[in-house]
């Protein structure tokens, strides 16, 4: 059984590893802040702490799944499976290698973009729902944050688009087979990529929607157990699919001399970013929440408009 | 496809249908948004992938997500649920019953007199650029307009 783009077989293993490394991901994380912070972090559990991971999964499985009475049922439980369910779409239309991939879609871009802005509705809802002053804190800030970086997300792909003369993330990788790839013309656009990424997916630094030391935990204060892991996971998840789409977008996706097979390189480049990610937080301070916002508006989004108008001249020229 | 495209369109008829008679404002916002999502199904199966994207990604995902927005800053609580419940008496919906039972009876009648084998032609982004930016150009340029303007007044009112 060979594996082939929209198979049962290759939908089912695209599952099932992004689903494995996001969890494998807690794991990885905490040993990676531990080597950049100079502490060991958790090597108990396995060998040099590699079955960390179980160890965090029986626990999150085995606690109580707890829905506060003063809590709004319907929402509290919809909204971690709404960031589970859109992040795990978005991976539809990403190209993993030449015959790995779920659909090859004339949209995929697009499609990427639409699923990130319903990803917003799940902190909303999971923060609004919980009834609770420092989860609506935590989503009132969620919302601004993940409205106002979709903005220049988008923007700041609309350069690679115009260089590739498609929304298909097949072709755009086709394209940089012909000539470069695309971090070289569209390096500003890279940038603010890799920001509004950070951003979007509310990791540290930009985790001010759930800032621990202001705000107890933000939109999921009021959340345990298996609700609370999806909303977890759903980060790692976010963290994966932000790392494999500056792989496609920017960096050639599968593209890689030939000694090595397209997924392999696939899979070295996202883990470049995976750890560059994990890095940007054992460095970075996080910043107020105003100093975020006023960042977004006046410094990205002039910046990303000039960088559209420049890449659209000199493709004209 | 027919399926899929009777499938969206009951979802987005029900959805919008408990929009109105739901009292709970949140449940009665996600019921929009489905219904929102469902009809970008019904364009995609209609041959409108791009248009499908942006009703998702413009409507879906910006314009609710600032209701939602919205509704978490106005604080409603429990007397809100009793004051539209209130609203939601039966004689209200008589009047609008009938009006719009007139003009389900001359839809049907329309829809009844053409021919059914509608040949989907799909309407990819290029075709889509090519007319907005070519005979419509001058309907996006005042659209643009119109929207400059309301950031103009939108940053002088916060200015305030």
């Amino acid at each position: 059984m060979s594996l082939e783009v929209g198979s049962g077989l290759t939908i089912g293993l695209i599952l099932l590893v992004v689903i494995v490394v996001a969890a494998l991901l807690i794991t990885v994380e905490r040993r990676l802040l531990g080597f950049w912070q100079e502490r060991l972090g958790p090597n108990r559990v396995g060998w040099f702490g590699s079955l960390q991971v179980v160890a965090d999964m029986i626990k999150i499985f085995t606690k109580e799944d707890w829905v506060p009475p003063f809590a709004d049922k319907v929402s509290f439980v919809v909204a971690p499976a709404i960031i589970m369910t859109v992040i795990l779409l978005s991976f539809a239309v990403v190209p993993f290698a030449p015959n790995i991939g779920v659909v090859d879609s004339n949209i995929g871009v697009l499609f990427i973009l639409a699923m990130a802005s319903l990803g917003a509705y799940s902190v909303m809802l999971g923060g609004l729902s919980s009834d609770n002053k420092y989860a609506l804190l935590g989503a009132l800030r969620a919302a601004a944050q993940m409205v106002s970086y979709e903005v220049f997300m988008g923007i700041s792909l609309l350069g690679v688009v115009a260089l590739s003369g498609s929304f298909n993330l097949r072709e755009i990788v086709a394209a940089q087979e012909e000539g470069m790839w695309f971090v070289i013309p569209q390096f500003i656009g890279f940038v603010i990529f890799l920001i509004a990424g950070v951003a979007e997916s509310h990791r540290l630094p930009f985790d001010i929607p759930e800032a621990e030391q202001e705000i107890c935990a933000g939109y999921h204060t009021e959340y345990s157990g298996m609700k609370f892991g999806m909303f977890f996971v759903g980060e790692y998840l976010g963290l994966v699919l932000v790392s494999s789409l500056i792989t496609v977008l920017f960096f050639g996706g599968w593209l890689g001399p030939a000694f090595l097979p397209p997924i392999v390189w696939f899979a070295l480049k996202s883990g470049v970013f995976i750890a560059f990610f994990i890095l940007l937080r054992a460095a970075i301070p996080r910043p107020r929440y105003d100093q975020l916002m006023s960042y977004g508006w006046l410094f990205l989004l002039p910046l990303s408009l000039i960088n559209l108008l420049v890449t659209g001249v000199i493709i004209l020229l | 496809m027919t399926t899929l495209f009777y499938l969206a369109g009951a979802i987005a008829v029900i959805s919008t249908f408990a929009v109105i008679v739901q009292t709970n404002i949140v449940h009665a916002l996600l019921y929009l948004i489905l219904s929102l999502l469902s009809v970008a199904v019904v364009f995609y199966v209609l041959g409108a992938p791009f248009a499908a994207v942006l009703e998702a990604i413009v409507y879906a995902g910006a314009i609710m997500v600032l209701f939602l927005f919205v509704i978490m800053m106005l604080n409603l609580g429990q007397h809100t649920r009793e004051q539209e419940r209130g609203w939601l008496a039966a004689r209200v919906f008589v009047a609008p019953a009938i009006m719009a039972a007139i003009l389900l009876g001359q839809l049907l009648n329309v829809i009844g007199q053409l021919s059914h084998d509608v040949e989907v032609t799909r309407v990819g982004v290029f075709e889509v650029s090519a007319l907005l930016f070519g005979p419509y150009v001058l309907a996006v340029e005042l659209a643009s307009i119109l929207l400059l303007a309301g950031l103009v007044a939108a940053y002088h009112l916060a200015k305030k």
